[in-house]
């Protein structure tokens, strides 16, 4: 195998694996349990040459293929990873493999077709991370919103069609604009490709309209505040493998836009409007804060925590021109976008985990209620030690991967302006105040009723599960510095590239 | 060295795995943990030989680079010099002795393999914390103790009380830490690095940007802002005012854990941090007085809040906020090494006076109410001796481990008093000085109660009471040599001597060796200064009105109801943080959530679906069904447009 | 021979009928059906007009065209209407509004 198809095969793979799996049917359940953790972990294995092989010095785009896909308008197909995008694949493959481990006896109502969705879902999803032409990831993007509407709307709670058509309707109002822009783009250009339009003179005016529209489409992603109500009632509806790709991959892929394209295509916007999305990013990061903690479902504190972390992602992203604007040199610039980058990857293996928690106990008791439980820690006393690890580590916990990213994105802020770094930081507080209240009062504490005294502890498979993620958590707490090797050349040419004005002189 | 080091790191570490993750049996797990321990205290004997004997070098090396990020680079290694080594000796010894004395304390306890996991894994995070090279580790390390002594107050989960309290600790603590997370980013913003050696050099040779800007306008050193705010971590760890709160509520935690955890070394962390900062602390005198008064107000304050104590453990525990405060004290007065010779026989004689009421508690069956104790001096001899050994160290008296500690404390406020001037250090004066008399009368309020006087337990308890088993003794015979001796042995070379420098640095020391004259001199001098007599005079107190006339303090007590109640109600803190941060956050996040997320922002989402489920509800009256009508409404409209084009054709 | 506004007349006669058809009548699916027809003749008269006095074959061409497509349109619309009847047991213009909204 050539590196020349390493990705498409990384696309292709899990989306005919998922085919194959519808062909076998429902009725063969025992079946098409093995063939798609088969494919799944087949694609898991295929995408570690992306690590492996990748050269960190250069901030190129690496692994590229190119095609040409539709020729009368300049249309390609052109797949590439860089440092940005490489460890965002390997999480979408990794994560793929458990939530389909996850499903495994759980979900008995039409199974391969659940298992078929994940799987064309994964495909899509790195498509979407590898996507280097604008239309292509225009259609990855929205592709990937089919199997997730219909994961959470079949196999969803009893609110589910609710939350389904909210889900989908704030994405795609988001992705339309983008669209917009794209278009424009092209008119600009003469080119679909995105790296075209990284190069592409803009003026001011031209760019803050790009900008707004970019950053409404992922704004609703990430999702940031105030176009964030769709997640939890979408977490809170969804099977426990659709809220563990939604938060773990799905929420990354705005963060992943504004990496992407807001900052590179319209940095002088960004550089125009960083107050706002600074400001909206603290709002997420407090104002959720005190939401979650009122909350009663477990699910939704754990939306509304990931909504909290994800702000700590975008603040990284765009406080970078304060700082050197503050400092004059781009270090801090660098390393507040590589704190945002490891949020994101970290909060996908802690909130994966707490949905996959939720999960394990929403099966065996039919409810997400806090009110619910309470002295878990009796009779799973196994599952208790995962869940309090996961919460430490939702807490921000050092030698968990949950720190790194709010360390690096709150001391990089205190470069740009005290009163950030201070908002940031309350996060230590809140962050545990919700993660840990919750813990008390389902994990900790008598039996609370006899339900709970008549569960059982996690199984192998959870174990597993668990195990695995557990590890990941605590490797990248404790050493994190292969992960930021990665990142390091390219984050530090998109710093050196946004700091650069593109307004046409 | 450097595997030296790292054995003495991960032996704990591995330890607590073994006894944590693997289904061991009780005696597996007590053998590999205390092992490790043992081992650990070993070779950091020998580290401590190394370094301060034999005069090797101070060992700093790298372990690993943890990340590099925007020029910056990240890493984990040790620093071992003097202070480090006197810390890590302290941790681990004490820590031995807590795991053996465990094994007594928690005989029947189900959860007896998870404990032993955990303390090993607390000693793993402390040493962590001390040996550190670099802030990144340190704040590793003390966030690491902070969850460890989480999951231990909490370890009877339960218990209601006792979760409610592992919580607090543990969100208080962050109070603290998010000062020090903020703290660690002003050093890095000002130095570019987070190693100690380079810091604290850039900060000797005055190479930083001296101020920042906080409030528009408003132009602040650079070096307060950075030790105030690290200072605020230790608040939270050492439990300094107003963060204390959680200290006395960790007492949930079974006993060995306050001994280790919340009176001899986690809770010095804050102090050991602060002396490591020296050359930080040194260049700011506005933070200095800020670490002063706080110390004082904790040491003074809560001093008195142990008076009206009736848990014989929260006693314990008001001591050691009010301990606690004196070596902040010691810090604020620049005296880092008295504070540090404090913290360690604060280690011994703490420890020792935990784990004494522990075995008093093991004898009354886990009864912890002092008001159903007494008389317990012939049934518990070797707790009694040992008890009485720890309370004379800790009310100072003369010759024992506290004495020097204490009076080296006063004696430097006494100097800061009269360097430095200003009602700051005249205050922590004489709050130190009358804090004697308050530690004399609650420890020994405390003696009387327990060993002296009427017994007023039940029959049934009675008939049972003996004295503890040899695991529980041993530690406390172990722990009280050093509560006797440890302060007349090394009080020459740390504070007079050279055993600090080039750890500590320190612009005026308050420790002259010229008017030093060995320890003997120092005792009689001891005599001259007023710390003795109002140790007496408290000691004199306490015996009036608990041996001689034991009905006086209820009296007492009904007399001043008013201020009796607001110390029984610890000047209102829990109140008030319940009410207000406690209460306060769970009404802002409610009132966020139903009014903003609910109301407004799904209020617009929904109102916008209605808004066109109602407008095309509306517009569906139109369609008739009648296929005529959709006909005509065609010919209707084919009519329509060529009008338009007819009149108007000429302008498309 | 007629001029050719003759032959438009007379299918624009043709059209207005079929109209007039199509909205008077509210029994009679059939009539319905039938008046579509016309409508269509009225256009082939048209096609076939222009065609003739234009010398271009190519109307003649939609006029087949026209009258196929119609021939296969009346086939299915019979077939739609037998069934309908045979469901709702009426061809009744009136009663037929299952699309009101």
């Amino acid at each position: 195998m050539t590196d020349l198809s390493l990705l498409s095969l990384l696309i292709w793979l899990p989306i005919f694996g998922g085919i194959w799996v519808l062909a076998v049917g429902d009725n063969q359940g025992s079946t098409v349990r093995p063939i798609a953790l088969l494919v799944s972990l087949l694609t898991f294995l295929l995408s570690l040459p992306l690590y492996f092989d990748f050269d960190t010095t250069t901030a190129a785009m690496q692994f590229t293929e190119k095609m040409s896909w539709i020729p009368a308008f300049g249309i390609d197909y052109h797949l590439g990873v860089d440092g940005i995008s490489m460890p965002l694949i390997i999480l979408t493959t990794f994560t793929t493999v458990l939530v389909v481990l996850a499903a495994w006896e759980v979900i008995q109502y039409k199974p391969a077709q659940y298992l078929a969705a994940f799987l064309i879902m994964e495909g899509l999803m790195v498509g979407v991370f590898s996507a280097l032409d604008a239309i292509l990831f225009y259609v990855l993007w929205e592709a990937m919103l089919i199997p997730m509407f219909l994961l959470i709307g079949i196999w969803g709670g009893p609110r589910r069609v609710y939350a389904t058509i909210k889900f989908f309707l704030y994405t795609f109002l988001g992705s339309v604009f983008m669209l917009v822009s794209l278009l424009y783009l092209y008119s600009q250009a003469d080119s679909f490709a995105i790296l075209d339009y990284h190069k592409l003179a803009i003026p001011m005016t031209a760019q803050i309209f790009i900008f707004l529209a970019f950053l409404i489409a992922f704004a609703v992603k990430v999702p940031m505040w105030p176009v964030h109500t769709w997640l939890p009632d979408a977490h809170v509806e969804a099977p426990t493998g659709g809220s563990v790709i939604l938060a773990a991959i799905m929420l990354k892929m705005g963060g992943y836009g504004f990496l992407r394209f807001s900052l590179p295509i319209t940095p002088d916007a960004s550089r125009e409007l960083d107050w706002l999305i600074i400001g909206l990013s603290l709002i997420a990061i407090i104002y959720i804060s005190f939401v979650a903690l009122v909350q009663q479902d477990m699910k939704k504190l754990i939306a509304y925590s990931s909504i909290s972390h994800m702000g700590f992602a975008t603040l990284g992203f765009f406080i970078s021109f304060m700082i050197y604007k503050n400092t004059g040199s781009m270090d801090g610039g660098v390393m507040a976008i590589e704190g945002g980058i490891v949020q994101m990857i970290s909060h996908g293996f802690i909130s994966g985990a707490l949905f996959l928690c939720v999960g394990v106990l929403y099966d065996r008791l039919h409810s997400r209620e806090i009110g619910d439980y309470g002295g878990v820690a009796n009779t799973m006393p196994r599952f208790a030690m995962f869940a309090v690890l996961f919460a430490m580590a939702n807490s921000g916990l050092p030698a968990t991967s949950g720190f790194v990213g709010e360390f690096l994105v709150i001391l990089a802020s205190f470069q740009a302006n005290f009163w950030i770094a201070f908002g940031a930081a309350t996060i230590m507080i809140l962050g545990a105040a919700y993660t840990l209240w919750m813990i008390k009062r389902v994990i900790y504490g008598a039996v609370g009723n006899d339900k709970v005294a008549s569960l059982t502890d996690i199984n192998g498979r959870e174990t597993l599960i668990l195990t695995t993620l557990a590890i990941v958590v605590l490797l990248f707490g404790i050493w994190p510095a292969p992960l930021l090797e990665v990142m390091q050349a390219t984050v530090q040419n998109l710093v050196e590239h946004i700091l650069v004005s593109k307004i046409p002189m | 060295m450097q595997n030296v080091s790292l054995a003495i790191v991960l032996a704990p570490l591995i330890g607590a795995i073994i006894a944590g993750l693997f289904n061991v049996s009780r005696r597996v797990a007590h053998s590999v943990t205390i092992g490790a321990v043992g081992f650990s205290f070993f070779l950091s004997l020998y580290v401590f030989y190394q370094i301060v004997v034999a005069g090797s070098e101070p060992f700093n090396e790298t372990l690993y680079t943890w990340l590099v990020a925007g020029g910056v680079k990240l890493e984990i290694g040790f620093m071992v010099d003097s202070l480090t080594a006197l810390m890590m000796v302290v941790v681990t010894f004490v820590s031995w002795m807590v795991h053996i004395y465990t094994i007594g304390y928690m005989h029947d306890d189900p959860g007896y393999q998870r404990f032993f996991s955990y303390i090993n894994l607390f000693t793993f995070s402390m040493l962590m914390l001390v040996m550190s090279n670099n802030f990144v580790q340190l704040f590793f390390g003390w966030e690491a103790v902070g969850l460890v002594s989480y999951l231990l107050i909490g370890f009877w989960f339960n218990r209601e009380s006792a979760i409610y309290a592992n919580l607090k600790a543990f969100l208080v603590n962050r109070v603290g830490d998010f000062g020090f997370a903020l703290g660690i980013a002003a050093v890095l913003m000002t130095f570019n690095s987070l190693n100690y050696t380079e810091v604290f050099e850039l900060a000797q040779n005055g190479q930083y940007q001296e101020t920042i800007s906080i409030f528009s306008g408003t132009e602040w050193s650079m070096m307060t802002v950075i030790c105030i705010l690290l200072f605020i971590g230790a608040m939270g760890k050492s439990a300094q005012f107003p963060l204390h709160v959680w200290l006395p509520d960790s007492m949930e935690g079974p006993t060995p854990i306050s001994a280790l955890i919340h009176a001899a070394t986690m809770v010095t962390a804050g102090i050991f941090m602060v002396a490591r900062m020296s050359p930080l602390f040194e260049l700011s005198q506005t933070a200095l007085s800020f670490v002063l008064v706080i110390g004082a107000i904790t040491a003074f304050f809560m001093g008195i809040l142990g008076l009206v104590q009736n848990d014989i453990k929260r006693v314990v525990a008001y001591s050691t906020l009010s301990q606690l405060g004196y070596m902040t004290v010691a810090l604020g007065a620049s005296a880092y090494a008295a504070g540090i010779f404090h913290m360690m026989t604060h280690a011994f004689f703490k420890a020792l006076l935990f784990l004494g009421a522990g075995s008093v508690i093991i004898a009354m069956h886990h009864e912890q109410d002092m008001r159903k104790m007494g008389g317990l001096k012939k049934y518990l001899p070797i707790t009694y001796w040992t008890t009485l050994i720890g309370s004379l160290a800790l009310i100072g008296f003369p010759g024992f481990a506290g004495f020097f500690s204490k009076d080296a404390i006063i004696e430097a406020a006494h100097h800061a008093s009269e360097i430095r001037g200003g009602w700051e250090t005249t205050f922590a004066y004489y709050a130190v000085l009358l804090g004697v008399f308050i530690t004399a009368l609650y420890t020994f309020r405390m003696f009387f109660l327990t060993f002296h006087g009427k017994e007023r337990m039940d029959e049934h308890t009675r008939e049972h009471l003996h004295e503890s088993p040899w695991v529980v003794t041993g530690p406390l015979i172990a722990l009280a040599i050093p509560s006797v001796l440890i302060g007349m042995f090394t009080i020459t070379p740390l504070l007079f001597g050279h055993y600090f420098d080039g750890a500590i640095f320190v612009i005026h020391n308050p420790f002259d060796p010229e008017h030093y004259h060995g320890v003997l001199s120092f005792i009689g001098h001891g005599f001259l200064q007023p710390p003795v007599w109002l140790a007496a005079a408290g000691f004199g107190t306490a015996y009036f009105l608990y041996m001689k006339r034991p009905e006086l303090p209820g009296v007492i007590a009904d007399r001043t109801k008013l201020i009796y109640k607001i110390l029984l109600d610890k000047y209102g803190f829990d109140r008030f943080n319940d009410w207000f941060f406690a209460g306060g956050a769970r009404g802002i996040g409610s009132l966020m959530w139903r009014i903003g997320d609910v109301k407004l922002i799904d209020g617009l989402v929904n109102g916008t679906a209605k808004l066109v489920g109602w407008f095309s509800g509306n517009l569906r009256q139109l369609q008739t069904g009648y296929l005529y009508h959709y006909a005509f409404a065609m010919i209707l409209g084919l009519a329509v447009l060529l009008g338009v084009f007819v009149l108007y054709g000429s302008t498309f | 021979m007629p001029e050719l506004h003759e032959f438009l007349i007379l299918g624009a006669v043709l059209f207005c009928l079929s109209i007039a058809g199509i909205f008077l009548n509210r029994k009679n699916l059939l009539i319905l059906l039938m008046c579509i027809e016309l409508m269509l003749l009225s256009v082939n008269m048209n096609f076939i007009a222009f065609s003739y006095f234009n010398a271009d074959i190519a109307g003649q061409i939609f006029v087949f065209f026209i009258l196929t497509v119609a021939a296969a349109e009346s086939a299915i619309g019979l077939a739609i209407l037998v069934v309908l009847f045979r469901n709702k047991n009426t061809i009744n213009v009136d009663e037929l509004n299952t699309l009101k909204g």
